[in-house]
């Protein structure tokens, strides 16, 4: 029995932690201070682009009624507030984006794992992976009204189809890309193949799923505006055709920067979630 | 003594769209109880076909393994095969580990459950067991490979070039952990190698393989004057060179 060295490098670590260096105090004081200095230029920057946006509106020099300019999209957020329709909007639109988010990655990966547990099947399905895979899925939008109705139903497949086989290729990709020797180690121990499944494709394959996640954060927000500029009589997508038509590009604005915040905040959201597992893995 | 392992007139024959590959033809040895057994050749020669023939992860094309006499039909719980690499799985503790074959045997049960824990114990890893596998040496997870092999408790321990992986030094002292739980743990081991030396060093007996199709060349009986043999004690004895230089010869390697 011989290597410990693991255990001396800990304690050695932790002689550093106690009494830290000045030279190792400065880099981090550095580390900070830049971390600082970037943070300051980002909302410098903000501002300074609200404030041109809004002074260039106030002087004529763009036309507020072509381009809006922050003090009335804050109006609009406060009449719609008032109105009491901004977060029906604002609801409807994410409940149909996380609906199809959820769907697209859930049912995705089911495929992927039925392609996997039968090469045949994934040697007859390949031509019509490729095909739908190439075709653009917003082209099928009129079929799934028709199909389905003009509704949130609509809107929630059309998300999926955008986010669905994006989920299964790039899943089974992950699969496909694993180690086989470690799936030769399950084997060894007489494992059958759902538990070669089970063991360890989808544990494996858990940086895939969070990269999938990513993926299909950014495609149901596609599916679900298209949808809802092809159907729907409520949610953002809605609000920014409709102000479009009307010209009023106050409305269009607002819904666009809402739009950038819900979707902000939902990729934060898979990322948090990244975090979390992350920490309870290593 | 009836032999644990009988390899019996084995050919393998690999089909593909470019035709086939004979990767072993006519292969005959046996493997006492107790035994360690090597085996050297070339690369190519069907090392690892022969292994995964005998664990009964393939199918030989002709001939027959016999397992203390019954013939091999499957996946057997008398065998334990370890794999170059540790495939150490990075989501699971080390005890998560270390548990994996029982769980998937679905064998895990108190006593099964303490086995483990004695055996990391044993073997010096006891107080890594919460710890993932990045957290340690590429020696420690090589143990703890092998502790996940030896808690389902297998007569015969297949080593498929088990340190290559391994820089030097390590390599030694991991030979002589490994050889030392081998021998306490009182199992037959059969281990294929690229590394003449380990092979002599490890080994009551070499089997040498010729290049494809693989058949056995020769088999050298190794009697080193030592007490106390351990793989680094071994390499020390006279008779050492004389192995190495006869095997050598028997590889044939032309560069
Ligand atoms: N699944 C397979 N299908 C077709 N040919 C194979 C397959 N597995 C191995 N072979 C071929 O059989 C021969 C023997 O392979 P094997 O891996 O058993 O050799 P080895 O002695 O273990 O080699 P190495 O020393 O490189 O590990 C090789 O020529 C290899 O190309
Ligand atoms: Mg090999």
């Amino acid at each position: 029995m011989s290597m410990f060295n693991m255990k001396k490098d800990s304690v050695s670590y932790r002689a550093q932690l106690s009494g830290i260096s000045p030279e190792h105090k400065d880099y981090l004081h550095r580390v900070r201070m830049e971390k600082i200095f970037v943070r300051v230029i980002q909302l410098l920057i903000f501002c300074t682009a609200l404030l041109l946006w809004e002074i260039c509106a106030n002087a004529k020099i763009v036309d507020p009624f072509i381009t809006s300019q922050p003090s009335r999209v804050l109006k609009t957020v406060i009449r719609l507030y008032v109105d009491g329709v901004l977060f029906q909007h604002i609801g409807i639109t994410c409940l149909e984006a996380i609906v199809g988010f959820v769907l697209g990655t859930v049912l995705g990966t089911l495929i992927a794992i039925m392609l996997w547990w039968s090469e045949f099947l994934c040697k007859v399905l390949e031509p019509y992976l490729v095909v739908l895979n190439s075709l653009p899925k917003i082209a099928l939008g009129p079929v799934f009204i028709v199909w389905i109705g003009a509704g949130p139903a609509a809107i929630i497949v059309m998300t999926l189809a955008i986010s669905l086989i994006v989920t299964v290729l790039e899943v089974l990709n992950g699969f496909l890309t694993i180690d086989q020797e470690k799936i030769k180690l399950v084997q060894t121990f007489g494992g059958t193949k759902f538990q070669v499944l089970t063991k360890v494709l989808l544990p494996a394959s858990y940086p895939t799923f969070i990269n999938a996640l990513k993926i299909n954060v950014g495609l149901s927000w596609v599916g679900v505006i298209v949808g809802e500029f092809l159907v729907s009589k409520a949610g953002l997508g809605y609000l920014i055709v409709y102000g479009g038509q009307v010209f009023k590009l106050d409305l269009v604005m607002t819904s666009v920067i809402i739009l950038g915040v819900a979707a902000t905040v939902m990729y934060q959201g898979v990322v948090y979630l990244e975090k979390m597992l992350v920490k309870n893995k290593t | 003594m009836k032999p644990v392992v009988e390899v019996h007139n084995v050919g393998m024959k690999y089909q593909s769209l470019n035709g086939e590959i004979t990767a072993l033809d006519n292969i005959n040895f046996s493997v006492n109880d107790g035994e360690f057994v090597s085996i050297v050749g070339p690369s190519g020669c069907g090392k690892s076909t022969l292994l995964s023939i005998i664990s009964g992860l393939i199918f030989s094309t002709s001939g027959t393994v016999f397992l203390s006499g019954e013939k091999v039909m499957g996946t057997s719980p008398k065998i334990g095969y370890m794999l170059q690499k540790d495939h150490l799985f990075n989501w699971r503790t080390i005890y998560q580990n270390v548990m994996l074959g029982l769980e998937i045997r679905k064998n895990v049960t108190p006593s099964t459950k303490e086995h483990a824990i004695k055996l990391l114990r044993t073997y010096g890893l006891y107080e890594f067991k919460d710890k993932y596998p990045n957290q340690l040496s590429g020696g420690m997870r090589q143990r703890v490979a092998l502790i996940r092999t030896l808690v389902t408790d297998p007569q015969i321990l297949l080593l498929d070039e088990a340190f290559s992986a391994l820089d030097y030094q390590t390599r030694l002292v991991v030979n002589d952990d490994i050889y030392d739980i081998i021998k306490k743990e009182n199992k037959t081991a059969l281990l294929v190698t690229h590394d003449i030396s380990e092979s002599i060093s490890m080994a009551d007996r070499v089997v040498l393989l010729s290049k494809r199709p693989g058949t056995v060349k020769n088999i050298y009986e190794i009697n080193l004057n030592c007490d106390n043999r351990t793989p680094l004690s071994s390499r020390e004895t006279p008779e050492f060179r004389h192995y190495f230089q006869e095997i050598w010869k028997g590889l044939d390697v032309h560069v």
